[in-house]
């Protein structure tokens, strides 16, 4: 029996296609970094919110007894789904189309598009209300509505700025995250038709304003779309955890409620929310509890949209679900506390990612999604955007092994390469000199030459390229006058073994 | 008890220091420390770089250089850094399997068993906090991301230099924070790793010690190459030194280095020009 048979239709794409959606930028992580390392307000604006988000987490993890028990639960419901995923999703669609909604089946992120917009098309509106969503940034959904002559509107107020902004978001949680709020003010007071002039930057004010603009929107708007945190199997319910309450409104309001969700998001029971439930809101913004948990299940007649459309897509998701070495990337709860715990991630800022999912998961994600295409592909330098620290490992709520699968993304990257880089020659010479002792001496004897450039200072300040990357900001000791082998056969002759 | 030392590659050619007084202060406790002539590496640069296939090969040799320790021959590996036993520990079984060399994965894992990062097998292994250490210097502890996230050694370092007469041990401001080397990351992500270097410069410095220790060189080359760059009058040394140090003997590295990082060298011994070739006073071009 076959695991990762999916029940889609005839052809199944093993990667997202390029060319549509955010999963992949134009350069590679080490040149979009350096340019962002240079914008201090964005050190300084990452470096606080990522502070402030740690300190909260650690505290409300750090007061849950059975946090350990919770990830292996967590992990454990994740490797069963991902399992079973076809018979859960055949289960899914059923208890949907049982209560009233309908089900569409999205091979990529093209297909999906085109599915909203017509189903949007189909009432009549020119003009959406979008709830907060990664899989709907993963597709590029904005874009693909405006070239269909549809308006949407994002109501989540971080999502808010990065559309007025007309910026890309930077974290999978708090999209603006590399905006303060004395920046948020200049987007309102620029973009906000009929904001107050006098608009400071308290806090309150930038959400009154966010508040006024907003409600003109859930009043007029006649479709919603959302994306899905979870999706129960057996009841085909699906649920949207938020912070501020705009989600609800978009869930409740509008007549048409189109949802559409990676097919990974499933989970087989209500029960194993109870997991989640206390997982997500602990890691991600670091409550005990988030403010609005929505669940609706098909549609009630009198009460909420009228229509309900799900769009089940997989966009890659089938062939890292094939592939027994990334298929733990699909664990991901979007929670973003790997994000917030890594050091690159806070200093880079998640534009240099390229890709919607940026941080630790999102440098294995992303590239497992859209595949590697050769050496040159942006998404090759992403697995390699990481110092293997761990802290990431360590803040997973489903305990993915994030380093694990970097080392593993890092091979597929080498393993993409056409013909042999620098580094694929001097990683075959490094393997020649370690695996025989005499040629290691020999190695050994030629790093002493080294001695020459150090003169008698001991250090040495600059080396040719590709060395000079270290040298540009760090000394490098002088190679010493002799070896620990060396030293040891001198001093203890014949006790080598 | 008979301890091998795995000196790692960087330990051997550039850290040799480390690596000396791992063996020193093994002896001084009593133990038979013996040097397997055909070790070279473990490895793990090929493997956190990708290259898994040219793995093998380098796995494979480790794994028979250091298998006597699962035939009893030896009652323990030890080395004097955490990322090296971690790459032990928890890659070189995934190498092998990887590569379908089921035998040489448990062989492999045979050998993990028994190889230690020098805290654990201080502590863990041996029973010994206080090693009888003098060592009088203001020290700052960094403890390094392999050693705490993938061995967990915990507070085992600082329960070794709280044993450490004369040493005055400062707390580090976000200690658990990567200092940014993450080996070829420092090459391939140079502008990133300096970021995160120099927060970890910043930290360090913030404490007022003379001395940041760790248990990987590789971790204090990257510190101690920015520290001195900056010519901040801080050095680096490894936890095997501190713990080395006796009133008795002055290790000389930790001589060397004092002398090769405080305030610089004078520019003539690294061939700059001389101190008289004052900028200002040149000729405008």
């Amino acid at each position: 029996m076959s695991t990762t048979d999916l029940p889609l239709p005839t052809v199944r794409p093993a990667h997202a296609p390029p060319g549509v959606g955010h999963l992949r930028g134009t350069r590679p992580f080490p040149a979009e970094a350096r340019e962002s390392l240079q914008d201090t307000q964005l050190r300084r604006n990452l470096g606080k919110a990522t502070g402030v988000i740690r300190a909260k987490r650690a505290a409300v993890v750090d007061e849950v007894p059975d946090w350990e028990a919770l990830r292996l639960a967590g992990s454990a419901i994740k490797a069963d789904v991902m399992a079973r995923l076809p018979e859960l999703l055949e289960e899914l669609e059923a208890a949907v189309t049982a209560r009233g909604g309908v089900v569409h089946w999205a091979r990529d992120a093209a297909e999906a598009n085109a599915i909203v917009l017509d189903l949007v098309r189909a009432t009549g509106a020119d003009e959406v209300v979008k709830v907060k969503s990664m899989a709907t940034q993963e597709t590029g959904l904005n874009e693909a509505l405006a070239e269909g002559g549809v308006a949407a509107w994002e109501t989540d107020l971080a999502e808010l700025i990065v559309q007025l902004g007309d910026d890309r978001p930077s974290h999978i949680l708090v999209p603006a995250i590399h905006r303060n709020r004395s920046e948020i003010r200049e987007i309102f007071l620029r973009e906000m038709p009929g904001v107050d002039p006098d608009l400071t930057d308290e806090p309150r004010r930038l959400a009154m304003a966010a508040r006024a603009h907003l409600r003109r929107k859930f009043l007029s708007a006649r479709v919603a779309v959302s994306g899905a945190n979870f999706a129960v199997a057996d009841s085909g319910t699906l649920s949207v955890v938020e912070s501020e309450g705009n989600g609800r409104m978009c869930l409740t309001l509008p007549q048409t409620l189109i949802t559409l969700m990676g097919v990974e998001k499933v989970v087989p029971t209500w029960s194993d929310l109870e997991v989640f439930l206390q997982l997500l809101p602990r890691s991600s913004t670091g409550e005990r509890m988030n403010p609005y948990t929505s669940t609706w299940t098909g549609v009630t007649p009198g009460d909420g949209p009228q229509e309900f459309h799900l769009v089940l897509m997989d966009n890659g998701r089938s062939g890292v679900l094939a592939d027994p070495d990334g298929r733990a990337a699909l664990h991901c709860i979007r929670c973003s506390a790997c994000l917030n715990v890594c050091p690159v991630y806070e200093r880079a800022g998640g534009h240099a990612y390229g890709s919607v999912y940026p941080g630790p998961i999102g440098a294995v994600l992303s590239p497992l999604l859209t595949g590697i295409t050769g050496g040159d592909d942006p998404n090759a330098s992403l697995p390699y955007a990481s110092s293997l620290c761990g802290a990431c490992f360590d803040a997973c709520p489903v305990r993915i092994d994030i380093p694990d699968l970097l080392v593993q993304q890092r091979a597929a990257s080498v393993e993409s390469h056409g013909r042999p880089t620098g580094q694929d020659v001097a990683m075959r010479a490094a393997r020649i000199a370690m695996t025989s002792p005499g040629r290691f001496r020999a190695a050994e004897k030629g790093l002493g030459l080294g001695r020459a450039l150090g003169g008698r200072s001991g250090r040495i300040t600059a080396l040719p390229w590709p060395a000079s990357r270290w040298t540009s900001s760090r000394d490098v000791p002088v190679p010493p006058a002799e070896t620990a082998r060396e030293w040891f056969a001198r001093t203890r002759p014949g006790r080598e073994r | 008890m008979r301890i091998a030392v795995m000196a790692t590659c960087l330990g051997d050619a550039v850290a040799p220091q480390a690596v000396r007084a791992t063996v020193e202060l093994l002896e001084r406790l009593g133990h038979d420390v013996v040097f397997p002539p055909g070790q070279t590496c473990c490895g793990q640069m090929h493997v956190n770089t990708g290259y898994l296939r040219e793995a093998l090969p380098v796995v494979r040799h480790a794994t028979e250089v250091f298998g006597p320790v699962a035939d009893g021959e030896w009652d323990a590996v030890v080395a004097p850094s955490g990322s090296c036993t971690g790459c032990v520990r928890h890659q070189h079984a995934m190498v092998a399997r990887r590569g379908g060399d089921e035998a040489l994965a448990a062989r492999a894992e045979a050998v993990a068993e028994r190889t230690y990062e020098l805290s654990e097998l201080l502590v863990d292994v041996l029973g010994v906090t206080d090693v009888g250490a003098y060592y009088p210097h203001r020290v700052t502890y960094h403890p390094t991301c392999h050693s705490l996230r993938m061995l967990r050694v915990g507070d085992k370092p600082l329960q070794l230099l709280r044993a450490v007469r004369g040493l005055e041990l400062v707390e580090l401001p976000d200690a658990e924070v990567c200092c940014g080397f993450g080996g070829t990351f420092a090459i391939k992500n140079a502008d990133t790793s300096t970021a995160m270097l120099a927060d970890k410069m910043t930290a360090v410095l913030a404490t007022g010690a003379e001395v940041c220790t760790a248990g990987d060189s590789s971790c204090l080359m990257h510190i101690g190459g920015g520290l001195g760059r900056l010519r901040t009058g801080v050095r680096t040394v490894h936890l095997a030194e501190v713990l080395a140090s006796t009133e008795a003997t002055q290790t000389p590295s930790a001589r060397s280095l004092a002398a090769g990082v405080v305030a610089g060298a004078p520019r003539a011994e690294r061939g700059d020009p001389p101190e008289s070739a004052d900028p200002l006073q040149e000729a405008p071009l």
